[in-house]
């Protein structure tokens, strides 16, 4: 029973880490531009078809496919910020809404012509797969190799914002835009920065998460709302608050699967209704 | 917002355009009854576009999830004639009240944030509903919808047809009754009450006007009305599915609105037209390409056609005037 418990706890962790890993893109665009992008789950898709591409046609290892998933996401990312993002940031948020969704419309059609309507197969290396023996419970190795990844990527992350001068100048921009700039501080390259960075977690994110999440053309829809549940639930614009709501909604989520199927999905929608009424800023968001 | 057009006080005056408008229907019927389906459904979807118009272009409040009310009325609607109640405008009434109060309850939680976290609840609550009517198949019918109504005649005489002739009237006399109701609604104080909120939400605290009850009274009556029009598509259809709920229906009837213009009463009925129509004969090419062109043109339309098709026309009638008087 415990031991039970400990399996679905561990699964709903890593299950967490994968939201985190996506999230926390936008959760920053949402903090630091005050965009309201439901698109983003088109680009943690993109990550995963980047991968499924470079794997299935051009032989690259599993491993490899993951670095060019971020890199190709975050020139996504940066070119469809100056091209397009940005002339919405001062939009109200029924625009940046409505045009963020025909974006995710037009991502879906797109990736339904390229990849078809199915379901993507992912070929994990053979190190990754199966499970271990640990602390008299047995963890799927795949789970574990997620797990570690979040925890250097949050560490790394963590480092940027709070130790380097380009987390500093991203610090100050989302604290206040105006007196940034009049710092000197370069507000729309701190933005597409962020913004690519953003991207590019999502679309390792989407990489790592085939096996997990799987992957056709509706994940971008299928996904949002768990996105915008980190977000909205973790606060805009907190690494720290994102991190917790992912967890805590993958732990949910998970153990509602699991322990009550009747009633499904309904657990996590039910859990962030609550959870947004009590916070309306989220747990740990800026006063709204 | 320049000029003086703008700011006037609301005129509940009817224009010739409104009334050529409401006589193009009686056209339609007779030039193209091959139609009538369509037409029936332009007119439900019209008048779901037109309580979102309520909540959205006039209150300002961003929903995600308004097909949980339509699915709430048409679900009501469904499982009364299916029961064997089987009246329409008592099921109608039914639909929209059940729905209303839906409404009321969700916009205690609804009205407490702000943008996203409105947004957010908004569509937890669509898709806390839609999973609720997905588990609950042993009443809603689950996945295979629900069907086997039996409606009766509509105010005793007119029987629902096979070529959806009664189902043509019955919906636009429904949708035009709702229409006066909300014209009127939108003329009076309280509607003009509620393009303060949408346009100053600071000041209207300040002239002791309460955000808060109008914004709750508004969010009901919007359910209430998508409650209405839900109904109306289970009666004519006699066929209750999942997608009534779905956040498709939310996100495609956004875009409905958006196309004809907020705030503007017609826009939704304008969009609903357009939008079917398009999707009837685009649709059928390709259902994938259909989904990126609807994509595209809301990009568009956010990008360079701000108010949608009637925001256009105003703003070209209104260049016209000023050159005029130049």
């Amino acid at each position: 029973m415990i031991g039970n418990f400990l399996g679905v706890l561990f699964d709903g962790i890593a299950y967490g880490s994968l939201l985190f890993l996506i999230g926390i893109g936008l959760s920053v665009t949402m903090g630091l531009m005050n965009f309201v992008n439901l698109a983003h789950g088109a680009f943690a898709a993109m990550g995963g078809y980047v991968c499924v591409t470079a794997m299935n046609q051009l032989g690259v290892p599993f491993l490899a496919t993951l670095p060019v998933a971020f890199i190709a996401t975050a020139l996504m990312g940066v070119v469809l910020e100056r091209t397009l993002y940005q002339r919405l940031y001062k939009a109200t948020p029924l625009d940046q809404v409505l045009f963020s969704i025909g974006l995710t419309f037009m991502a879906v059609a797109g990736m339904t012509y390229v990849w078809g309507p199915t379901q993507q197969p992912v070929r994990l290396p053979e190190f990754l797969t199966g499970q271990v023996h640990l602390l008299g419970l047995d963890l799927g190795v795949y789970r574990l190799f997620l797990i570690v990844i979040v925890v250097f990527v949050t560490a790394a992350l963590v480092y940027l914002v709070d130790r380097t001068r380009f987390g500093a100048q991203v610090r100050a921009s989302v604290d206040n835009q105006q007196a940034s700039a009049g710092l000197g501080i370069n507000v729309n390259r701190v933005f597409a920065l962020t913004f690519a960075l953003g991207s590019g977690l999502a679309g390792l994110g989407g990489g790592l998460g085939i096996d997990v999440l799987g992957l056709d053309p509706s994940f971008p829809f299928k996904y949002m709302v768990y996105f915008l549940l980190v977000v909205a639930v973790g606060g805009a614009g907190s690494i720290k608050g994102t991190l917790v709501a992912a967890l805590v909604l993958g732990i949910f989520d998970v153990a509602g699967k699991y322990y009550a199927p009747q009633i499904g999905a309904f657990v996590i929608y039910a859990l962030m209704v609550v959870l947004l009424v009590l916070f309306p800023a989220g747990l740990y968001g800026k006063k709204a | 917002m320049t000029g003086s057009q703008t700011y006037r006080l609301p005129d509940g005056r009817w224009q010739k355009a409104e009334i050529v408008f409401w006589l193009l229907p009686i056209v339609v019927y007779f030039v193209a009854s091959d139609y009538l389906l369509l037409a029936s459904q332009i007119f439900i979807v019209g008048l779901f576009a037109l309580s979102l118009d309520l909540i959205l272009g006039y209150a300002g409040i961003v929903s995600l999830g308004h097909a949980a009310f339509f699915g709430v009325g048409a679900y009501t609607a469904g499982l009364l004639a299916s029961h064997g109640w089987g009246e329409p405008l008592s099921g109608l009434l039914l639909g929209g009240i059940v729905a209303a109060l839906v409404g009321w309850v969700a916009s205690f939680m609804v009205v407490r944030g702000r943008d996203l976290t409105q947004l957010m609840v908004t569509l937890g609550i669509g898709l806390m509903l839609f999973e609720a009517a997905n588990k609950a198949a042993f009443i809603t019918g689950g996945v295979d919808g629900l069907s086997g109504m039996a409606m009766d005649k509509v105010l005793g005489i007119f029987e629902f047809d096979l070529y959806g002739k009664v189902a043509y009237w019955y919906s636009l006399a429904v949708l035009f009754v709702v229409f006066l109701v909300v014209r009127r609604t939108v003329y009076s104080p309280f509607g003009l009450g509620l393009r303060g909120l949408h346009y100053g939400p600071k000041r209207m605290p300040a002239i002791g006007a309460s955000v808060y009850r109008r914004q709750v009274v508004v969010f009901t009556v919007g359910a209430g009305v998508a409650g209405i029009a839900g109904a109306l598509l289970a009666q004519t259809t006699q066929f209750v599915g999942l997608d009534s709920l779905s956040f498709h229906r939310s996100a495609e009837l956004m875009i409905m609105l958006v196309l004809g213009g907020t705030g503007r009463l017609y826009g939704g009925l304008v969009g609903a037209a357009i939008f079917m129509v398009a999707q009837n004969y685009l649709a059928d090419l390709n259902p994938v390409y259909w989904q990126f062109w609807i994509g595209l043109l809301l990009v568009l339309v956010v990008m360079f056609a701000h108010g949608g098709v009637l925001g256009g026309l105003a703003a070209l009638r209104q260049r016209r005037t000023k050159e005029a008087t130049k």
